[in-house]
């Protein structure tokens, strides 16, 4: 079995501050990590490589730094690393982007047959979850989002049954490989890093493609020319007018900062004395 | 390389005439989700969403409904004419029973194709998130995710959606020019619901869906329903206490608990809190969890970063209690109490608790 990984390289949103005045993202000194949701998918890959004895591939499209990305998920286990880079590449949307991603793809077909692509449920910088879905529809493959578990796959007759999360409950669903899966967050935790492995992913000789190795002769279809979409403005959330009223009492006890803040509360927002019903239930 | 890194495309607006083959685009469809029988509240809020900007527009709004038989059909399709839509195509077929992306994004897919949208909206569930992505690339139109923002542009009729990047840290507004439909999913109980009209009501289109189940390749063996509906109380909760890494151990987050059976309140969390296993993870607020709207919201221990205000900071009346007069949260409540809420929250609970009582009393 072959799996592909697509993940991303992104930067670590936790520390990203938008600077006061200009309202601009201030990006120097933040940290490039793999998409944590990523990991999860390959953890995933992983697991199966585990049980199967199958072979992991890692993709990434991204700027050559993220070369560093795919170094990381092979100190993990994964067998292969390609890197899609190139200068026409950049400012793509996720339409843009599944159509590099899937040619790709179509490339690493040829030299051996993908069953299963894994993505993360989407990426912490741009949270679309749309890359998946993407890269599905144009590859003519079956679509598993959102998947918590894989329960079976059945090599013999080409099938995979997974749990999907939806609305509401989980859907058991049984499809034909090959398959686009994303996977959920939280459902495993990455493994550690062996020595071994983290050799080998220091030394690893990158496979690295250009628009045109990847076989992509239509300009017009990727970066910033391939996206429909257009970013027109970017901003900070604007700040509440008002900063809070801060309940302060002469003893500043407890009780009396409590009395202050239900006598305010009610009297400036009167629906919220009827809002308040208490419950008798009992909770586990 | 994903949609809106902001510093990866111009900020500026490119000039565009739109393509002949789209002037003929018209109108505003919204994908109405329902899961067991009840339509998702998403779609409403769409819908109500969807009347504004078909409003200013000055064309129609249409609900679109895919559903196993004309029965079930016809019942979403008036709600839709409650919430808002003039009109609602109406595809009905066995295969439709559940959702599954190949039959939905045929079906749907065939639906734009033949009338012609110029927006197209959807929630940003898992089931919208999941169909819109797979129905934008099959129609090659620009679609912006998760949105929390619509209007139209006043220089181009375009729809301008806004969304958060960078995990909230950054909000941008996206415009899809040359391409139609413009599609967008939009974050749940972000828009407020539209008033429930019974009075309204609509021509409904039947659509057949060209779908043999045998073609489908995805088979549903199991729907296993959640236990717990939490997931519902909590997006639609009027009061919510929430407790973050502020109150230090787990079982201090007991005095949470307690201030929201005082309540009758629902309980929720930051993500550090959720991650730790204090709570559930379906309590999670935030970006990377749920939006709220309750009319009181109060937060114990949470510092209010940016992520997890995205999802709270549509509540009326915000209560935050925390011992850092700088904590940002300060920054975005209505009311602070600069103090330790280990001490704070039984202080509460008992007021309310005689509020309450007091209240009866007077009945
Ligand atoms: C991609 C991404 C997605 C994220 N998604 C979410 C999300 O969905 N939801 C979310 O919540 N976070 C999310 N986060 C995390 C977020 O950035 C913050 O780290 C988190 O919200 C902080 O949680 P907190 O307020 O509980 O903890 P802290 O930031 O550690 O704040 C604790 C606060 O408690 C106060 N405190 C200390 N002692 C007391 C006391 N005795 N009584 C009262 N207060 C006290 C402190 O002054 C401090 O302000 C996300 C982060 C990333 C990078």
């Amino acid at each position: 079995m072959h799996i592909l990984v697509c993940i991303k390289q992104v930067p670590d949103s936790a520390q990203i501050r938008v600077h006061p005045v200009t309202n601009t993202i201030m990006r120097q000194g933040v940290p490039a990590i793999v998409n944590p949701y990523d990991l999860v998918a390959l953890e995933e890959a992983l697991r199966l490589k585990d049980r199967t004895s199958a072979r992991v591939t890692v993709l990434t499209m991204g700027p050559p730094q993220a070369e560093s990305a795919l170094r990381k998920a092979l100190s993990f286990g994964a067998d292969e690393a390609i890197l899609l880079t190139d200068r026409a590449f950049a400012g793509a949307d996720t339409l843009a982007t599944s159509y590099a991603l899937a040619a790709a793809i179509r490339k690493i077909r040829d030299d051996m047959p993908v069953d299963l692509v894994f993505t993360g449920k989407q990426t912490i910088d741009g949270d679309t979850a749309q890359v998946g879905p993407g890269i599905a529809t144009r590859l003519g493959m079956q679509l598993l989002t959102y998947v918590s578990r894989i329960d079976r796959v059945d090599l013999e007759r080409g099938e995979i049954t997974v749990q999907r999360r939806a609305e509401g409950g989980v859907q058991v669903l049984r499809t034909r490989l090959p398959a686009v899966i994303t996977v959920l967050e939280g459902i495993n935790e990455m493994r550690f890093a062996t020595m071994p492995d983290m050799f080998r992913a220091a030394r690893y000789g990158l496979t690295v493609w250009d628009r045109e190795a990847a076989g992509i002769g239509d300009v017009t279809k990727i970066g910033l020319k391939g996206s429909p979409t257009v970013v027109s403005r970017v901003f900070a959330p604007t700040p509440r007018a008002q900063k809070a009223e801060i309940i302060q009492t002469q003893s500043e006890q407890p009780d009396d900062l409590v009395a202050t803040l239900l006598a305010k509360m009610f009297t400036k927002h009167p629906p919220l004395r009827a809002a308040i019903c208490p419950r008798a239930v009992q909770r586990t | 390389m994903t949609q809106a890194p902001p510093s990866s495309k111009p900020a500026g607006r490119r000039k565009a005439e739109l393509d002949p083959r789209f002037t003929s685009y018209k109108g505003v469809f919204v994908f109405i989700e329902h899961n067991a029988g009840a339509i998702h509240p998403v779609s409403f809020e769409l819908l109500g969403e969807g009347r504004k900007l078909a409003d200013k527009l000055g064309v129609e709004l249409a609900g679109v409904v895919l559903a196993e038989s004309d029965g079930a059909a016809e019942a979403f399709c008036a709600e839709a004419f409650f919430h808002g839509a003039d009109l609602c195509y109406s595809a009905t077929h066995p295969a439709l029973a559940h959702y599954r992306n190949q039959p939905y994004t045929q079906t749907l897919t065939d639906i734009v194709n033949r009338h012609q949208p110029e927006i197209l909206l959807l929630g940003a569930t898992t089931m919208g998130r999941d169909l819109a992505g797979s129905v934008a690339t099959t129609l090659q139109t620009g679609l912006t995710a998760d949105c929390t923002g619509l209007a139209i542009d006043p220089d181009n009729r375009s729809l301008a959606a806004t969304r958060p990047t960078f995990g909230g840290t950054l909000l941008c507004t996206i415009l899809t020019l040359n391409y139609r439909p413009q599609m967008a999913t939009v974050r749940p109980r972000v828009m407020g619901l539209p008033e429930r009209d019974t009075s309204r009501h609509g021509r409904i289109i039947a659509e057949h869906p060209d779908l043999i189940e045998q073609d489908i390749v995805t088979k549903l063996l199991e729907f296993i329903p959640d236990e717990r509906r939490d997931e519902a109380n909590l997006a639609f909760a009027d009061i919510i206490v929430a407790g973050g890494r502020g109150l230090k151990r787990p079982d201090n987050f007991r005095l949470v608990w307690d201030l929201a059976d005082a309540l009758g309140a629902e309980v929720g969390a930051t993500r550090p809190v959720v991650q730790a296993g204090w709570v559930t993870a379906d309590r999670q607020i935030g970006q990377s969890g749920k939006t709220v709207r309750p009319k009181l919201y109060i937060a114990a221990g949470i510092s209010g970063a940016v992520q997890h205000r995205v999802g709270m900071e549509g509540a009326d009346v915000i209560v935050a209690i925390n011992p850092d007069p700088d904590a940002p949260i300060f920054d975005f409540a209505t009311y602070g109490i600069v103090a330790n809420a280990m001490q704070i929250l039984p202080a509460m609970t008992a007021a309310f608790r005689q509020h309450t009582a007091a209240m009866k009393k007077a009945v």
